[in-house]
C-alpha cells in the first residue's frame, strides 16, 4: 500500500505546530497502524527528516499507552481496538490518512503525537485504591463472597485501560467515562465500601481540578472506548456522587 | 449536602437533569391544557382561568418554573462555554457523526432555538396576562382566554413560527428525555430501553401535538 499522511508535527510543548504531510510507500495490509508508523519513521531518518515521536508500549490492546486521532476517530476508524490493534487493512491504497494527537487542554502535546495523560494518575491517586494491609496477613480474596454479577461489572469497568480516547473523541473533552469506571471497578465490590463516599468526591474534585469539560451524555466515548466501557457506570457515579453529597460530613 | 457540590461537574449535570424533568412535567400539563381548547373552548377557559388565578400556582409555581427556565438555559450556556475552552485546539479532521446523534451534540442550539420562541410565546401570552393581572387588576375574565388564543393563532407567520419552533423542541426532547434520566444516576438494562421508547414518543407526541393545536386554530379561525 502507497498512502499520504497528513500528521501533527510539533517539537515540543511550547511550539505552534502544524500538519505535515509525509508519502508512505510499500506498506502490508496486515502491519498494525504504529508498524506503518514505524516504516514511516524508517523512511523519514533515511532522508534526515526527525522521525514522528509517538506513544506505544506494550502493542498487545492492554496497556492504554497508544492514542492517536486517526481519519477523525480516536484509535482510527475500527470498533473496540487500540491503535496497536488497528490493521492497515481498513484502510485503502493511496488513501490520505490524518493523524493527529489526542487534543484536550488537559492533555497538553508534549511532542509531535505524544500528550501529557499525567492527569488521570492524578485523578487515581486522589481516591482510585482501597486502603487493605498488604503486610503478610492478606485477607484470602475468596473469603469474602462476592456475587457473580456484582463480580463481573466490576470486571467490566476494571477493563478500562486509561488511554484517554473518552476525552479524545468527546467534544466537551470530558474524563467521566474514566473517572466513572476507575470509581466503579471498587463500588461493586465488598472491599470498595469503606472509601465508597470519600472516593468518588475526591476523584469528581480533582477532575474538575485538572479542568476536562462536562459530560452532555452524547455517548461517543461509549462508541470509541477500545474496551466498551459502558455509560452505565456514568450514571452510577453520578448516584454515587449524589449520595456521598448528601450524606457527607464535610 | 458537600460544599462542592453545585459547583463540580457531576452536580451541575445533576441539576440541569432535575431542571429538565420539571420542565418536562410542566410541558406535559401545558399541552394537556391546551388540547382542551380543541375539545371544547369552555372547558379551556375554565382550566386557564383556574390556572391563571390559584394563588398557589401563580405565587409559588409560576416563579419556581420561572427560576426553573432561567436556571436551566443559564447553566446550558455556561456549561457550553466552558466545554468549548476544555479543548483550545480543535481537531483538523473530526468526524463526531460516527459515533453520536446531531440531537446530543446540538442541544445547545436546539435549546436556545426554544427559548428564543419562548421570547415570542411570552410576548404572546404571559405578558399580556401579568399586564391583565397586576397592572390593570383584572382578575376575573373567565371568558377572554379561548378568543386571545384563537385570534394569535390566526395568524399564518406566527403559527409558522410556532410550528418551526415545535420542530427544534422535539429534536432537544429527543436527547434531553433520556439524558435527564441518565444524568440524574438512572441507568438500568431492563428499564432505561424503556425509557428511551418513552422519551422518542414524549419527544415526537408532545411538539406534534403542540403543532396539531396551532394549525387547528389557524385553519378554523379562517
Amino acid at each position: 500500500m502507497d498512502l499520504t499522511l497528513k500528521i501533527w508535527r510539533q517539537k515540543d510543548k511550547n511550539d505552534k505546530g502544524s500538519m505535515e504531510t509525509y508519502p508512505v510507500t510499500g506498506i502490508s495490509e496486515h502491519a498494525s497502524f504504529l508498524e506503518m508508523l514505524d516504516v514511516l519513521n524508517e523512511q523519514l531518518i533515511t532522508q534526515g527528516i526527525e522521525p514522528v515521536a509517538f506513544d506505544h508500549d506494550c502493542r498487545e490492546g492492554i496497556c492504554g499507552m497508544c492514542s492517536l486521532y486517526i481519519n477523525g476517530e480516536a484509535h482510527g476508524p475500527d470498533r473496540r481496538v487500540t491503535t496497536c490493534q488497528l490493521h492497515m487493512r481498513m484502510f485503502k491504497d493511496g488513501e490520505t490518512i490524518h493523524i493527529e494527537p489526542f487534543r484536550s487542554g488537559s492533555f497538553p502535546v508534549l511532542k509531535d503525537l505524544v500528550v501529557d495523560r499525567s492527569a488521570f494518575d492524578r485523578i487515581q491517586q486522589s481516591g482510585g485504591f482501597i486502603s487493605v494491609n498488604t503486610s503478610g496477613n492478606t485477607q484470602d480474596a475468596n473469603a469474602v463472597p462476592i456475587a457473580k454479577p456484582m463480580a463481573d461489572k466490576a470486571m467490566d469497568a476494571a477493563t478500562c485501560i486509561g488511554c484517554g480516547a473518552c476525552v479524545a473523541t468527546c467534544k466537551n473533552s470530558s474524563a467521566m467515562l474514566f473517572v466513572a469506571a476507575k470509581v466503579s471497578q471498587f463500588s461493586y465490590l465488598p472491599q470498595g465500601q469503606v472509601e465508597r463516599k470519600q472516593r468518588v468526591l475526591n476523584m469528581v474534585d480533582q477532575m474538575d481540578k485538572e479542568g476536562f469539560g462536562n459530560c452532555t451524555n452524547t455517548g461517543a466515548c461509549e462508541v470509541e472506548c477500545p474496551k466498551g466501557i459502558s455509560l452505565e457506570f456514568i450514571a452510577r457515579m453520578n448516584k454515587d456522587y449524589l449520595t456521598a453529597s448528601i450524606t457527607s460530613e464535610k | 449536602m458537600s460544599k462542592g457540590f453545585s459547583t463540580s461537574s457531576v452536580g451541575r449535570k445533576i441539576l440541569m437533569a432535575l431542571s429538565g424533568f420539571f420542565l418536562l412535567i410542566f410541558l406535559l400539563q401545558h399541552f394537556v391544557i391546551n388540547f382542551l381548547s380543541v375539545i371544547n373552548s369552555e372547558t379551556f377557559n375554565e382550566v386557564s382561568h383556574f390556572m391563571g388565578t390559584n394563588g398557589l400556582i401563580q405565587f409559588v409555581m409560576q416563579p419556581i418554573l420561572l427560576f426553573g427556565v432561567v436556571f436551566h438555559l443559564g447553566m446550558g450556556i455556561y456549561l457550553d462555554f466552558k466545554n468549548k475552552a476544555a479543548r483550545p485546539i480543535k481537531y483538523a479532521m473530526d468526524k463526531p457523526s460516527e459515533n453520536s446523534s446531531w440531537m446530543s451534540r446540538n442541544m445547545i442550539i436546539t435549546g436556545i432555538m426554544v427559548m428564543l420562541f419562548l421570547g415570542l410565546h411570552f410576548y404572546d401570552f404571559w405578558i399580556p396576562e401579568i399586564i391583565d393581572k397586576f397592572i390593570e387588576g383584572k382578575w376575573d375574565e373567565p371568558t377572554k382566554y379561548f378568543p386571545h388564543l384563537v385570534h394569535k393563532m390566526s395568524d399564518p407567520i406566527r403559527v409558522g413560527i410556532y410550528c418551526a419552533s415545535f420542530i427544534f423542541l422535539g429534536l432537544h426532547l429527543l436527547h434531553g428525555f433520556q439524558s435527564s434520566f441518565q444524568s440524574a444516576g438512572f441507568n438500568h438494562n431492563k428499564y432505561t430501553p424503556i425509557i428511551k421508547q418513552l422519551g422518542n414518543i414524549y419527544a415526537i407526541g408532545i411538539p406534534s401535538g403542540f403543532v396539531f393545536i396551532a394549525l387547528f386554530h389557524l385553519l378554523t379561525s379562517h
